[in-house]
């Protein structure tokens, strides 16, 4: 096999036919993954004696509070790198990883609160993983937001690219200001993940959903990104090419 | 020195331009007061309550006012072409963005570490909060200034900016409303209120060093 | 030594001009001309620094203005559409305020002569919102009386609302600078007589 020049894949005309080869093999991983994780989150893993079978709600949650985290910091290195050497795929890739992360962030709220309402009664607590995942979606909200609402590409994209990487900064500040807030007012302090000894299956389920989310979310990005190449480089002449063609791959 | 010329005389313009619109600074503070002043409208004239949240209260109007003085920052020096002026002046951008960001506090922000005891007492606040009241304002304002100047700096020229700047700006205040209502919180229990205080005190210095050149990356980005 | 070279410009969808490259000895005024939205602005805004360009590179004295920035900008004096001037400030304030960011500096005395001469005695404690469109122009000008350091003048319709005396005025401070080791880039649709030693012509949007 050749040796890969990653710089070769670095132009939208040559990722676009790469990203397109790639989305199929990342969704059907997807798939077996989920269905995996799923099986075992809800035949194998046992009933939890503290928490029912509510709990199993945590093969979804976690995993998607895991990746709204790690898609926000991937979103920023993408969005600097375009910012700091001009390459308008990493700019795209961080403009296709927004709406994924704030996915990722709304389902981790969401089934968050799902599980709190049988756990402790209601459908909000202000937890401090939970107040965290809720200001790390009006993040996201920001970002797509301030793209959304600059016409010129290239400004949108290093505009976002700013914001984002202020955005990470603050991140870890606002993680543990909202840590040290939670641990001053303890009457509402009831944490999300933290069950006493959590069966390996139970582990290994997370695991292997967490895997899903990741095959997900690289499949849903590189299907975006695609779609995003279309439309900026609707003018170019490989795209006119495509077209001529019919071709869509 | 010619860059320290130029931030002095950046203040100094911005501050006799307040100076000559004097109805525009008023805004924020009448602003500021008629926010803490509703809500005991809204919750009820129970002392107790109106005690216990006083501190976030006056902190969330503050943040409120300081987002909505932003408007303010740089679109007026970018509708008449001195922001692209400043752009080209052969000075360090960050430079004259913290001159801005600070004449732009002593006019907007100043004034809320001074109106904030006579809300307080509206509240029924204990001496002593009152104090780290004003103190924790006093460090917390300027970073609302300084994070603001980077969403300011990015939404510039937009449609429908102001909204948008809020949305960006916010979220990143978050910090600044914990550790600021917290010192009053602190304060008021009686379990001192100087961790809070140093932790604004860290934030200001951070954002001091960050949050001028970020802003002036995003105004040339604007200004492309 | 002012050197473009191969510049591409980009504005959302339209690509307004490509290939343009110019070398610009000192002494010399290059006159930017072409039909409404063929880029004239953006390739001034360009040779400031405050566009990039899609393509290609600005060199001034054989170093990219970006290395440098700041050098290069204490050698520049821009005028834009927008005047850069406060409405609520005098005009005598205008100039002090906008020569000391240029570094120069300018004392109130010598920005009155500076207003004076391009008309404006009478008017320069007036706030420069009570000034007619012209008037408002002409203080933008005057920044020009104390940029005969900078090297490079970049000025994008300078004539604009101008009355027939003032156009002669800054077309002779104009040809004053160029004719004295100065580069000067200059826009207009005006038909205006520079008398200027060497004269360059760079037409965009013929093609």
């Amino acid at each position: 096999m050749p040796k890969l020049n990653w710089f070769y894949f670095a132009a939208p005309n040559t990722f676009y036919p790469l990203a397109g080869k790639m989305v199929p093999w990342f969704a059907v991983a997807a798939a077996v993954f989920a269905a995996i994780g799923l099986y075992i989150g809800f035949f194998v893993a046992p009933t939890d004696f503290q928490q029912g079978e509510g709990y199993r709600i945590i093969f979804v949650h976690v995993p998607a509070a895991w990746m709204s985290m790690f898609l926000y910091v991937v979103m920023a290195f993408w969005a600097a790198v375009g910012l700091a050497f001009n390459t308008r795929l990493s700019s795209m890739m961080a403009q296709a990883i927004a709406p994924t992360g704030a996915l990722m962030t709304f389902l981790a709220l969401w089934t968050g609160s799902l599980w709190g309402k049988p756990m402790w009664g209601t459908w909000w607590v202000w937890d401090a993983r939970l107040t965290s995942e809720l200001i790390l979606l009006f993040l996201y909200i920001g970002f797509m937001a301030l793209q959304a609402s600059i016409d010129d590409p290239r400004r949108a994209d290093r505009a976002g690219a700013v914001l984002a990487i202020v955005g990470v900064i603050n991140v870890p500040i606002i993680y543990f200001s909202v840590q040290w807030w939670n641990t001053l007012h303890q009457g509402a302090s009831v944490s999300l993940t933290r069950s006493p000894s959590m069966a390996t299956t139970m582990l290994w389920g997370m695991l292997v959903m967490a895997l899903a989310a990741w095959m997900y979310s690289i499949a849903v990005v590189l299907v975006r990104v695609r779609a995003i190449i279309l439309e900026r480089e609707r003018n170019a002449d490989w795209v006119r090419d495509l077209k001529a063609k019919g071709a869509t791959k | 020195m010619g860059s320290l010329d130029a931030f002095r005389a950046l203040v100094r313009r911005d501050l006799l331009l307040a100076l000559r619109r004097r109805a525009d600074v008023l805004t924020t503070l009448v602003f500021f007061v008629i926010v803490v002043s509703l809500f005991p409208l809204g919750v009820g004239p129970e002392m107790e309550t109106l005690r216990q949240i006083a501190p976030g209260v006056v902190w969330v109007a503050a943040l409120l006012a300081s987002m909505l003085a932003l408007g303010r920052l740089f679109s007026a020096d970018y509708a008449d072409g001195t922001l692209e002026q400043m752009l080209l002046a052969p000075q360090p951008l960050g430079l004259l963005v913290a001159a801005k960001v600070a004449a732009h506090w002593l006019v907007s922000g100043l004034p809320l570490v001074f109106i904030a005891p006579v809300l307080g007492l509206q509240y029924d606040l204990p001496w002593d909060a009152l104090g780290v009241l004003m103190a924790s304002l006093l460090v917390g304002t300027p970073v609302l200034g300084l994070i603001g100047a980077v969403g300011a700096a990015l939404t510039l020229g937009l449609r429908g900016g102001g909204v948008l700047v809020s949305l960006l700006v916010l979220p990143l205040y978050i910090p600044v409303l914990i550790f600021g209502a917290g010192a009053v919180d602190a304060a008021a229990a009686g379990t001192g209120a100087a961790a809070h205080l140093s932790l604004l005190g860290a934030f200001l210095v951070v954002s001091l060093f960050f949050a001028p050149w970020a802003a002036a990356l995003g105004l040339r980005i604007s200004l492309e | 030594m002012l050197e473009a070279v191969n510049l591409e410009c980009v504005r959302g969808e339209r690509r307004l001009f490509r290939g343009v490259g110019f070398e610009l000895a000192e002494g010399t005024l290059l006159e930017v001309v072409g039909p409404n939205g063929s880029g004239k602005t953006s390739l001034l805004r360009m040779v400031c620094g405050l566009l990039a360009p899609a393509a290609g590179e600005i060199l001034w004295r054989g170093e990219p203005i970006r290395a440098a920035a700041e050098e290069f900008r204490g050698q520049l004096a821009y005028l834009g559409h927008l005047n850069g001037i406060k409405d609520d400030l005098t005009g005598v304030e205008n100039l002090v305020f906008s020569e000391t960011m240029a570094g120069g500096g300018a004392t109130p005395r010598a920005a009155r002569d500076a207003l004076a001469r391009l008309g404006l005695a009478g008017f320069e404690d007036l706030p420069t919102r009570v000034l007619s469109q012209g008037q408002k122009r002409r203080v933008a000008l005057a920044r020009l009386a104390f940029r005969e350091r900078c090297r490079l003048w970049v000025l994008d319709e300078p004539f604009v609302a101008l009355d027939a005396a003032a156009v002669r005025l800054v077309a002779d401070l104009i040809a004053n600078q160029a004719d004295s080791g100065g580069i000067v880039l200059l826009t207009t649709h005006q038909e205006v007589d520079v008398p200027v030693r060497t004269r360059r012509t760079l037409r965009l949007g013929a093609a």
